[in-house]
């Protein structure tokens, strides 16, 4: 096995595409190492890209920001505009492991990996990130919720790296939540991960809803008939019960070790309620603080 | 395999090192600096037991490649005390009796060092979630949460 | 002294006998030093990472140490090919089984620690390598070829005594039943336990509820995996380093399995990362020495994690039925239980200890229970903090809070009114001597958590718990140096401080401060046999040892002082660290203080010590009573723990921190085995979740502060009145939460762990029930 640290993306990329064996990228690491470890995988290089500036930034971009793909989730949920800006999407993100990890481990890694059950990205997904991949061919965009396809395999070409996640501004009646349901309070893979993002009108009608869902299907899930559910209401109840059902609908979960099938579909309907109220009480609250702002920038 | 050279500093010292690719930071101090004092507990991330900081940000030395230390600064548990002081961390988990066994007490200094660093007032609720990533079979937390309250208020000269 | 040598768990109960009165009520008065919390003598080592765990001793020339492992759960190995493993660059040693002769003494450890006809478990060892680095040795395990032939397997307790099932060992007899059976079965042993005629009790119960029972397999949890480092020397001449709950148990095995005399080999306990009963056998020791006697050159094991799982000794899974009576009034008229534990691929699970204690807190004048133990394709299990009484203990509690409600009486009130006291005839044969479960369940009655307000979906449990304690094999040496300190050995490893109340005891005896006395865990080759740091017994045995070691020094300075004084040495009495003059000679002389006596020693003989051995009797039964508030959210079927109280007899606390410590580690642990803790085996019979991202143990964030209770109520059968206490606080706990879960939630689990998918499922099957 060979170590490089290259300087650029593109030096990252390069390695990557003229590796004739195995070749992985090594970011946090949190989950390579493990892997590495226990002989999951046996890569003939990795490529570690922390040395690389563009992916270690996080930068404002048309009120939105833009997260290098080797930020560690500690030093996101020590970023304060993006933490009030998206807080559904950095509370994914330091969901990730513990302290110890978050130290290390990276939203992008989180979504390379492809896991069903990675706690970031239905929180990006109802955010509609975008990712910004480089490769041999250059550049391209691509929202997050086309890069998982199943477990450990993705939508990236050989030599492909995702460089960044780009959070759009968020609306100014909007707001977001992810919740997880866990046996422990700490520590575990969710059993069921639901990232709800909602745009109010001034009379508190929801116009825009996006719904992401994790640990219930072969990759994240986007549920449009759950967003469906909460635009044209006020998120009273009898909307809230349709979106959960909606929600649970959408589930097609296995039983393991994890949960059941029963479990998992119930459960994914009680935290798409339960984040979508989060989500709408964060909407108010950023209306009002820019009301009293007298709109802020 | 070759082994790959790494300068790095360690608890305030210049260090170099050879280590191969595959051997993580924590093989590394144990096995090639013999800092013993980060321990294994799993290495995958779940125990903390081998809590180190890397510019002084908390993580597991498990998770990370020797060869990831390249340039950077690590604080392990050999250096929390200076000299025959010790940090009031470590009092206050002696004067508590907040450890039984004591192999999981390195890891949970390093990690409750690093809190009070950034932290010095936390609540009992952000203490325990801070070191949830630190598993103790022995005492079932409590000697130890406390320990961590008092050595912070401690260190605020309360 | 574990009960047959093979099983390795913790030693036959003996009866509880009142005879031989060692407590002095008159010292208890008046202690000084025992009931103080001094810092312990080995914390500095531990907070500053100074401390050496089994993986941390580096000896000159070390090898790397694996051990290959079967990926089957029930296999015949038709053949092992080492040869090209055995050519790899690096490679020092290959063994197999074959490196290892017969031993009738220990047969099931040696088919435990190498496998050769069969593999009988995922992770079975079959093969193991020496070599310089651990890449070698890690390619040299790829290079071992090994043929199975896969045979159909079994994990369920129930499904591997049914008729047909998969059969583990061809010679396997039911012991304990007869006629004796004339077919092999998976049921290595049934026992029988009780007194009185419970159908005619039933006939007197106004209520009787019977349920069955099943809890998860759960693993002790230790933070440190074994590890162990092994030098043969060419003659023979052998040295140990390792984690262990007992060295001299090790030594023993060890040297019997490499066929040496106990005396080459020298074994040395390291400061060891927790145990809980996992590490009173052997695993990697014997293919540690195996390998290095054939490498000629030192060889270090540690276990990873997974195969600290797979490969260790978790405790047993349950199947139970319990069925007991009472009256309108709150009298139990009789109770009866069946206890199927399976215990791992070899005889041995604890399901007799679950039987014996499973009705032990009350006084019953009909009860009877039954235990089989079973084996399965899973790791051999090992002693688990109380082996065997949790899960008995859970079953039966359930059922009494049950009753409780059904008779409208106070879940408390219905434990006093049939507890067991001083004078009961046990459940389990024995009278009980002097014992504190009414004084625990009076101190939870009478707390504060017993009587505050819950919300909604909130609600309280509790339930009592009993171990045995034990005593046993014990010896100790106590040596006063020439500048007044103390020196102490000991045989038994501290796992909990033990060394601090080592040190308090004999202050407390010398009449000298706790700063003044040191106490080390000697090796093997040190001291004469201890037994293993087992059955709640330290500070119990070795303290007593240390006491009465105490008292022989005493008496050897008072001979000096006398000596000194040109008096009879009768006339020399010790107080507070001084020998001084007494009856006739009263006031003629200047007391001695130890430090003199002891700077004279060259002087009036030479060194002065003490030394007691002896096998330890009276180690009083302890009794605890647990209250906890859980909250569920009947939407996800999550528990949290909301509050947690601890009501134990200690006897008597010597250093109270760690009093507290056990029992609240105890309680920790239970609640790990209540909610979500569990052994989860595939169809495939290999293990899911063999680390602790998925083994799910509680982590910080989980728990409350965990309360406690100290009370006491003395052991005659210790100078100090000391009871064990490591083992009660796990009892209780499982039947605790199940009744509070059963309060907040209004259903009724008898399957733990009671992980959210099983609450939920039990809180919407409830909800269709009743419409």
């Amino acid at each position: 096995m060979r170590y490089e640290s290259p300087q650029t993306i593109e030096a990252a990329s390069a390695l990557l595409a003229s590796e004739a064996g195995l070749a992985r990228v090594l970011a946090g690491g949190t989950d390579l190492l493990v892997q590495l470890r226990s002989g999951m995988v046996e890569p003939d290089l990795v490529v570690d890209v922390k040395n690389i500036p563009t992916m270690t930034s996080i930068t404002e971009e048309n009120g939105g920001y833009r997260i290098g793909a080797a930020v560690s989730s500690a030093v996101m949920n020590e970023h304060a505009g993006l933490c009030a800006m998206w807080p559904g999407v950095m509370e994914g993100a330091d969901l990730i492991g513990s302290t110890q990890v978050q130290g290390r481990a990276t939203m992008v890694g989180n979504l390379c990996n492809c896991g069903p059950a990675a706690d970031s990205v239905p929180g990006m997904v109802a955010a509609n990130a975008i990712a910004t991949i480089v490769g041999p061919n250059g550049r391209r965009e691509v929202p997050v919720i086309d890069i998982p396809v199943a477990p450990g395999k993705s939508t990236l070409a050989k030599g492909e790296i995702v460089e960044s996640v780009f959070l759009p501004a968020q609306a100014k009646r909007g707001g977001d939540a992810y919740l997880r349901f866990i046996p422990r309070t700490e520590m575990d893979i969710a059993v069921v991960g639901v990232g709800v993002n909602i745009e109010l009108d001034d009379s508190g009608v929801c116009t825009h809803a996006r719904v992401g869902l994790g640990a219930v299907a072969i990759k994240v899930l986007l549920v449009e008939d759950a967003a469906k559910a909460l635009i044209g209401s006020k998120l009273d109840d009898a909307a809230l019960e349709k979106m959960a059902a909606a929600t649970s609908a959408a589930c097609k979960p296995i039983n393991d070790k994890r949960g059941t099938i029963e479990f998992r579909t119930k459960v994914a309907g009680v935290l798409a309620r339960r984040a979508a109220k989060i989500a709408l009480e964060r909407a108010n609250v950023r209306a009002n603080k820019r009301a009293s702002n007298g709109g802020e920038k | 395999m070759s082994g790959i050279h790494v300068s790095t500093k360690i608890n305030g010292d210049a260090v170099e090192f050879v280590c191969d690719v595959e051997e993580t930071l924590l093989d590394v101090l144990r096995d090639k600096l013999g800092m013993t004092g980060s321990k294994e507990g799993c290495s995958s991330g779940d125990c903390g037991a081998c809590s180190v900081t890397v510019d002084g940000r908390l993580t597991c030395s498990c998770l990370m490649l020797g060869a990831e230390a390249e340039g950077h600064d690590i604080g392990t548990i050999e250096g929390v005390a200076k000299g025959t002081q010790l940090h009031p961390i470590q009092q206050k988990i002696l004067d508590h009796a907040a450890l039984q066994c004591g192999v999981c007490t390195p890891g949970f200094v390093v990690a409750a060092k690093a809190l009070l660093e950034k932290n010095p007032d936390p609540t009992e609720t952000e203490v325990r979630f801070w070191l949830a990533g630190n598993l103790c079979r022995c005492t079932g937390y409590d000697k130890i949460i406390r320990a961590v309250m008092d050595a912070a208020a401690e260190m605020r000269g309360q | 002294m574990a009960r047959n040598p093979d099983a390795d768990n913790a030693p036959a109960p003996k009866a509880v006998k009142t005879s031989t009165i060692e407590f002095d009520a008159d010292k208890a008065k008046s202690f000084k030093v025992v009931g103080s919390r001094p810092p312990r003598p080995d914390g500095m080592d531990k907070v500053t990472g100074r401390a050496r765990f089994g993986a941390d001793m580096v000896m000159p020339g070390q090898l790397v140490g694996l051990i290959l492992r079967s990926p089957h759960p029930h296999a015949v190995i038709v053949s092992i090919d080492t040869t090209e493993a055995e050519a790899l660059s690096g490679v020092k040693s290959v063994i197999t089984r074959d490196d290892f002769a017969e031993n009738a003494d220990h047969h099931d450890v040696l088919c435990n620690i190498m496998a050769r006809e069969k593999a009988l478990y995922e992770g079975h060892a079959v093969a193991a390598v020496s070599a310089t680095s651990k890449a070698v040795a890690r390619k040299a395990l790829k290079l071992i070829k090994i043929d199975y032939q896969i045979l159909p397997h079994v994990t369920d307790v129930d499904l591997a005594m049914a008729p047909d099932a998969p059969l583990l060992h061809a010679d396997m007899i039911t012991s304990g039943v007869s006629p004796v059976p004339t077919k092999p079965s998976n049921v290595a042993g049934r026992s029988e336990f009780g007194h009185g005629d419970v159908e005619a009790g039933f006939a007197q119960a106004d209520v009787i509820i019977e349920r069955d029972f099943k809890t998860a397999a759960t693993h002790q949890g230790y933070i440190e995996p074994h590890a162990c480092v092994a030098n043969v020397g060419a003659d023979g001449m052998s040295e140990l380093w390792c984690c262990t709950q007992g060295h001299f148990h090790v030594r023993q095995v060890c040297a019997s399995l490499l066929g040496i005399d106990v005396s080459r080999l020298r074994v040395t306990a390291s400061e060891i990362g927790g145990g809980f009963g996992g590490k009173t056998t052997v695993f990697i020791e014997p293919v540690a020495l195996a390998l290095s006697r054939k490498a000629g050159r030192p060889v270090k094991i540690a276990m990873s994690r997974d195969e600290v799982f797979k490969a260790s000794g978790p405790t047993a899974s349950s199947s139970m039925n319990v069925k007991i009576g009472v009256t309108k009034d709150g009298r139990i008229t009789a109770g009866e239980g069946e206890f199927r534990y399976q215990g791992g691929a070899f005889a041995g699970a604890p399901a007799d200890f679950g039987a014996m204690s499973a009705f032990a807190c009350y006084a019953l004048d009909n009860v009877k229970t039954v235990a089989y133990d079973v084996v399965t394709n899973r790791p051999k299990g090992a002693a688990y903090r109380a082996p065997g009484a949790p899960m008995s203990v859970y079953a039966v509690e359930s059922v009494i809070a049950e009753l409780a409600g059904e008779i409208g009486m106070d879940p408390i009130e219905l434990r006093l009114k049939n507890a067991a006291r001083e004078g009961t005839k046990s459940s389990y044969g024995p009278k009980f001597g002097s014992c504190g479960l009414v004084e625990t369940l009076e101190a939870a009655r009478d707390h504060p958590h017993y009587s505050a307000p819950l919300g909604p979906n909130q609600g309280r449990g509790v339930a009592s718990g009993f171990w045995f304690n034990f005593g046993g094999e014990t010896c100790s040496t106590l040596n006063i140096n020439a500048d007044g300190t103390v020196a102490i050995a000991v045989g038994t490893p501290d796992i909990g401080g033990s060394r601090a109340a080592m040190c308090i005891m004999a202050a407390e005896e010398l009449g000298i401060p706790y700063e003044r006395v040191r106490t080390i865990v000697a090796d093997t080759s040190s001291l004469g046999y201890n037994d293993t740091t087992e059955g709640s017994r330290v500070t119990f045995s070795s303290g007593m040892a240390v006491i009465k070691a105490s008292r022989k020094a005493v008496t050897e300075m008072c001979n000096r002082a006398a000596m000194i004084w040109d008096i009879p040495a009768e006339a020399v009495t010790w107080e507070d660290g001084h020998a001084k003059p007494s009856g006739a000679n009263a006031g003629d002389f200047e007391p001695m203080s130890l430090a003199e006596i002891a700077a004279s020693a060259s002087k009036t003989g030479g060194p002065i010590a003490g030394h007691h051995e002896y096998n330890a009797d009276g180690a009083g039964v302890s009794f605890g009573t647990h209250i906890v508030d859980t909250e569920v959210d009947p939407e996800t079927g999550r528990v949290d723990i909301l509050r947690y109280t601890v009501v134990q007899d200690a006897g008597k606390a010597i250093h109270p921190d760690y009093v507290e410590g056990q029992f609240q580690g105890g309680a920790v642990q239970g609640i790990g085995w209540a909610l979500n803790e569990e052994y989860i085996y595939g169809e495939d019979g290999r293990l899911q979740n063999a680390g602790f991202l998925d083994y799910r143990m509680p982590v910080a964030s989980d728990l409350p502060m965990i309360d406690t209770v100290i009370v006491e109520v003395p052991n005659p059968g210790h100078p100090y009145g000391v009871r064990g206490v490591g083992e009660t606080g796990i009892v209780p706990p499982l039947a605790a939460i199940a009744n509070a879960v059963s309060a907040a939630s209004g259903v009724r689990l008898t399957e733990l762990p009671m992980s959210p998918p099983r609450v939920l499922k039990a809180i919407d099957d409830a909800k269709v029930a009743a419409q």
